[in-house]
């Protein structure tokens, strides 16, 4: 009960120091697309790539950037709706197949990156790796 | 405040009964591989089979161990960088305890490293071998 207790007061704790930070950019609200996409990396806010985009990647499950990411019919429907109902608006000539491929990332991240933080990370797609408070939406925590 | 204790104590209450559950779901799990396999699974051949290198899934994941380390007692990495669990039982307890999370897994990985999908025998002794370390 002790741990209980103090684990409450940390979240309380985080919850606060996050909210005094800037910018939120979302996080995905629904648990069954926040687990089935959260398993391998962040479950990337839905925000940050066009429907066209979430369509492709969700469409091609079993072959997502040289793993198998399959699952079932039911589930693949769910996740590709709220993918879809929270994706980003406008028009799009060459939608992306990743965030980090996306303008405004190589331009934010170009110059900001220190090589060894590069290297902790792994890849660039791994973005808890440098944004603490990814999971809860926020990106400019460092 | 208050109120946001009582749903903590319970997932609490949960992650104690959480063991003995995993424990059945686990012995289910292997009584019906095993009624499919129809042969006694080895942890040696498990170990082969997790260990080894293979041909022709997916080029940039040849093993089991690309993912989940050398080591069932350590910690893998998946290739996006996330932190992987330890597969061995006596590291972590709940492991191959959901039959849908486990048919998953199964599905997903032996066809990225094999190119196809695991027999029942594989999967017996796969897990076999993780309950063994
Ligand atoms: C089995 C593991 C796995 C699962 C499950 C998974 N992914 Fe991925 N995902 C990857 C890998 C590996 C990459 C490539 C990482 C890299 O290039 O470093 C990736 C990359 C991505 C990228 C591009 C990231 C970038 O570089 O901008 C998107 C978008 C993405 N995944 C969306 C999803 C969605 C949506 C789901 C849920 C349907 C999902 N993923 C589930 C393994 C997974
Ligand atoms: C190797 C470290 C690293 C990785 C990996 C990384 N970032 Fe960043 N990111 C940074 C740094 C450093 C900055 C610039 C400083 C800042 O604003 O936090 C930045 C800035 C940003 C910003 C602008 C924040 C703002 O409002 O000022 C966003 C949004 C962002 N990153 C999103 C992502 C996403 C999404 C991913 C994963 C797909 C990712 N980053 C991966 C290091 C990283
Ligand atoms: C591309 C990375 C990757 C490779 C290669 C890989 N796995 Fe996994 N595996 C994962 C991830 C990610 C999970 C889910 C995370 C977790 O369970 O902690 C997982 C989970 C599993 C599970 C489910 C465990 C449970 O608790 O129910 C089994 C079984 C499994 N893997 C077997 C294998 C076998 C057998 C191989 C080799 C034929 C293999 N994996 C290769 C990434 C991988």
């Amino acid at each position: 009960m002790k741990k209980v207790t103090v684990s409450v007061l940390m979240l309380v704790a985080t919850a606060m120091t996050a909210s005094a930070d800037g910018k939120r950019y979302g996080t995905i609200r629904d648990k069954v697309t926040r687990e089935e996409c959260g398993a391998c990396h962040l479950a990337y806010p839905a925000g940050f790539l066009p429907a066209v985009s979430w369509k492709k990647i969700i469409g091609n499950l079993p072959d997502h950037f040289g793993d198998d990411a399959s699952l079932d019919e039911e589930t693949t429907k769910h996740v590709l709706n709220y993918y879809l109902k929270h994706s980003r608006h406008g028009k799009f000539r060459n939608p992306a197949m990743r965030i980090t491929e996306l303008r405004w990332f190589v331009r934010e991240h170009r110059h900001e990156v220190s090589r060894r933080a590069r290297k902790r990370a792994g890849t660039m797609s791994n973005c808890q790796a440098c944004h603490r408070g990814a999971a809860r939406g926020y990106f400019d925590d460092d | 405040m208050r109120k946001s204790l009582i749903p903590l104590a319970l997932s609490g209450l949960a992650m104690t009964l959480t063991p003995a559950l995993a424990g059945s779901g686990r012995t289910g799990i292997l009584e019906q591989l095993q009624a499919e396999a129809g042969q006694a699974f080895s942890a040696e051949r498990g170990k082969a089979l997790f260990m080894a290198r293979h041909k022709g899934g997916k080029p940039k994941t040849p093993s089991c161990t690309t993912c989940h380390s050398k080591s069932p007692l350590n910690a893998g990495r998946t290739r996006a960088g996330k932190r992987i669990a330890p597969m061995a039982v006596s590291k972590t307890s709940d492991r191959y305890s959901d039959p849908k999370k486990v048919a998953k897994w199964f599905r997903r990985n032996c066809r990225s490293v094999l190119g196809r999908e695991c027999t029942p025998l594989e999967k017996g002794d796969f897990i076999t071998f993780m309950m063994s370390r």
